[in-house]
């Protein structure tokens, strides 16, 4: 790789994050972040920053939110103990059930909450990109709460393979736009979202679904998903008694994960892991691993982990879920996995299918393909630490992924 | 104003404020020619490279990228086709290097930041400067992100040009502008690459703000496809930048001098 390794300070900067010093007044976890649009969109984010600093905090806001989330959103969510999960692997396995927040996934979290920040700073449209589909339906069932017109960016190849959400998102009132551009998933519809707010950046909120894209997305992402990891931590204890030894998580762009996360990263004693898209194998354009297989570079808006060759061209990417299918990863991530906070692994295709059908069938809940790579890390990291307390985010439920499952899972068994 | 470095050679950047201005001076607005290198494909890339910059006072070569974000329909086309003819940038600026006689026309990379990264800003601006290259323009790198890459080019006095758009407020605008090396890119509108514009008397309002607060020569970039367009900033900026259509000029097999002759006339 031409791309230079990265020297950093391991332990001054896990001192840093520890104390919460980031992001820092430049928008960067450490090295990475940072704001990299053209100059069309520097103002807007200049107010998104300000909106940012100015409305979170307002006790008026926070109570707006608050109530949106209990009574509109469902939460808290509740964790659930896995009973046949732990004495099959071994373990006692806990589970944060984002699968029952409204619409069906952690992404409503983040989609309500930048939907009201819209509303507050006068926005007139929103716009969003959407992969497996999930934040496409949260942010048009958020829009339509809040009576604001939503355009959603979807991906052609997504538009296919996450069919029912497509229909879902029409009902409440979006308008769904196909991207035929690119790598036809979703680093191609951030791509297109972005061209929509470039073109209007006065009067268009771009509702960014994950933890990525330009300073402060990353950090507002994580405020609005951090509500996961704080009831979660408050459950852990008052229902298992103790701590987590280890919080589980897929991540793709990264927002389920750094919600759960974030909380527990002060808890030094409590391990962190990521499991990302194995797809089918760790060959460049087999994956969506970036953590894993990824090297230092600009894509979207900030400086992160990237696939991408060697003369900084970013790679197609392979994987069964939509929602992992993406060559980067949120800034924040990188940083944690940089300075040894979060560890990852990656988990290919089929493991993950696998282990969507083990949860479904002993649990009797079917998470997304998406959260299926979290349980399949789970699974492996149980077998090598045998008696382990996990917590794993399901992040979000299956039923989206019925047209996937029929060709895979369910092929030959009607 | 003329600037030596102490070895007494001027400095790469200097050439394209100069060729502006002396075309502006003659009273028409300079035409800066943009072309996605490698397309429509890598073996007429120095043909076509000579033809334009024949006619055009300064050359942009547009260097391709997996996700050119501020781009519309066009250089996406033109951008994914060369990539997938093997565009590298090494090769671009090998080719650059082996141009004999080099193009009068002084000459800008276009690249989104990523791979210039990859190439390396330790070794980028000597071989640019190699390469003939006099100046860079990066969309995705706003001013606050830009001290690396203004260092590293400044050591071999290779222009870094600030962009502008009508959104920018003003004492962003001045800021801009004094920064800005080589000249000032003024984007028209907002929004992509390549869509038409009717240039409205608030775009000449804003190219004169513009013109007033920089001390380089200001060029108006976007949506400028026809000697109409061209003649309608006469007299608000120093030079226009043409691109999509110029690309689409290509893409259809035209002769690229006859149609900048035309956007002259």
């Amino acid at each position: 790789m031409k791309t230079q390794a990265l020297k950093i300070d391991r332990e001054a900067l896990l001192a840093q994050t520890l104390r919460g010093e980031f992001p820092d007044a430049r928008g960067r976890f450490g090295p990475f972040g940072g704001r990299y649009v053209p100059e069309t969109l520097v103002p807007a984010l200049d107010r998104l920053e300000q909106g940012i600093r100015d409305i979170l905090p307002d006790p008026a806001f926070k109570a707006e939110l608050d109530l949106q989330l209990r009574t509109w959103v469902g939460r808290p969510t509740p964790l659930t103990y896995a009973a046949t999960l732990s004495q099959r692997w071994g373990a006692e396995v806990w589970l944060k059930r984002e699968d029952l927040a409204h619409t069906g996934a952690h992404k409503i979290n983040n989609a309500i909450g930048q939907g009201l920040l819209a509303k507050r700073l006068g926005a007139k449209r929103i716009v969003a990109e959407t992969g497996a589909g999930q934040h496409g339906v949260a942010t048009a069932a958020a829009c339509a709460r809040l009576g604001m017109p939503c355009t959603v960016y979807m991906g052609s190849i997504d538009m296919e393979r996450q069919a029912p959400n497509v229909g879902r998102m029409k009902l409440l009132g979006a308008e769904v736009v196909p991207v035929t551009g690119g790598d036809k998933t979703l680093r191609a519809a951030i791509d297109e979202a972005l061209r929509d707010w470039v073109s209007d950046p006065n009067g268009t909120f771009y509702i960014l679904g994950s933890a990525v894209g330009p300073h402060p997305y990353p950090y507002m992402v994580r405020e609005f998903q951090r509500v996961i990891g704080v009831e979660a931590r408050a459950q852990m204890l008052a229902q298992a008694g103790a701590l987590p030894d280890v919080v589980v998580a897929c991540v793709g762009g990264g927002s389920n994960a750094i919600g759960l996360f974030h909380p527990f990263v002060p808890d030094t004693e409590v391990k962190l892991l990521g499991f990302e898209a194995g797809g089918i194998g760790p060959g460049l354009g087999q994956n969506a691993a970036s953590l894993a297989y990824g090297t230092p570079g600009v894509l979207q808006g900030c400086y992160s982990l990237l696939l991408q060759d060697e003369h900084g061209q970013v790679q197609e990417t392979q994987s069964v879920s939509a929602g992992l299918d993406y060559p980067g990863v949120g800034p924040e991530h990188a940083l944690l996995a940089s300075i040894g906070r979060l560890g990852f692994a990656a988990a290919e295709d089929d493991e993950s299918l696998e282990a969507l059908s083990e949860c479904s069938r002993y649990e009797g809940i079917l998470p997304a393909i998406e959260t299926a790579h979290a349980f399949a890390g789970a699974r492996k990291y149980a077998a090598s630490n045998p008696g382990c307390r996990i917590l794993i985010g399901l992040s979000g439920r299956g039923d989206k992924d019925m047209p996937t499952l029929q060709r895979t899972l369910l092929k030959g068994k009607t | 104003m003329t600037t030596l470095i102490t070895t007494g050679t001027a400095r790469p950047r200097d050439s394209i404020s100069a060729a502006i201005k002396s075309t502006a001076a003659r009273g028409r607005p300079a035409v800066v020619a943009f072309m996605t290198a490698g397309f429509p494909d890598r073996a007429h890339f120095t043909h076509n490279l000579r033809a334009i910059a024949a006619e055009a006072d300064v050359v942009e070569i547009g260097v391709p990228f997996s996700d050119p974000m501020a781009d519309g329909a066009t250089i996406q086309r033109a951008s994914f086709a060369s990539l997938q003819g093997g565009f590298t940038l090494t090769w671009l600026l090998g080719e650059l290097a082996a141009m004999q006689p080099r193009p009068q026309a002084p000459l800008l990379l276009m690249s989104y930041l990523n791979p210039l990264l990859a190439f390396g800003l330790e070794r980028l601006p000597e071989v640019a400067r190699n390469a003939g290259v006099s100046g860079f323009i990066i969309p995705d790198l706003p001013y606050e992100e830009s001290a690396d890459m203004r260092a590293a080019l400044d050591r071999v006095g290779i222009a870094l040009v600030q962009m502008v758009t009508p959104v920018t407020p003003d004492a962003r605008l001045r800021m801009l502008c004094s920064a800005s090396q080589g000249f000032v890119y003024a984007v028209t509108m907002t929004g992509t690459t390549g869509k038409s514009v009717a240039v409205p008397d608030e775009v000449l309002e804003y190219m004169d703000r513009v013109q007033s607060m920089s001390p380089v020569p200001v060029c108006a970039g976007f949506g400028i496809r026809t000697a109409e367009h061209v003649m309608r900033m006469r007299g608000h900026v120093d030079g226009v930048v043409v691109g999509s259509a110029l690309v689409e000029v290509l893409e259809r097999g035209e002769d690229p001098a006859q149609f900048l002759r035309s956007l002259k006339s």
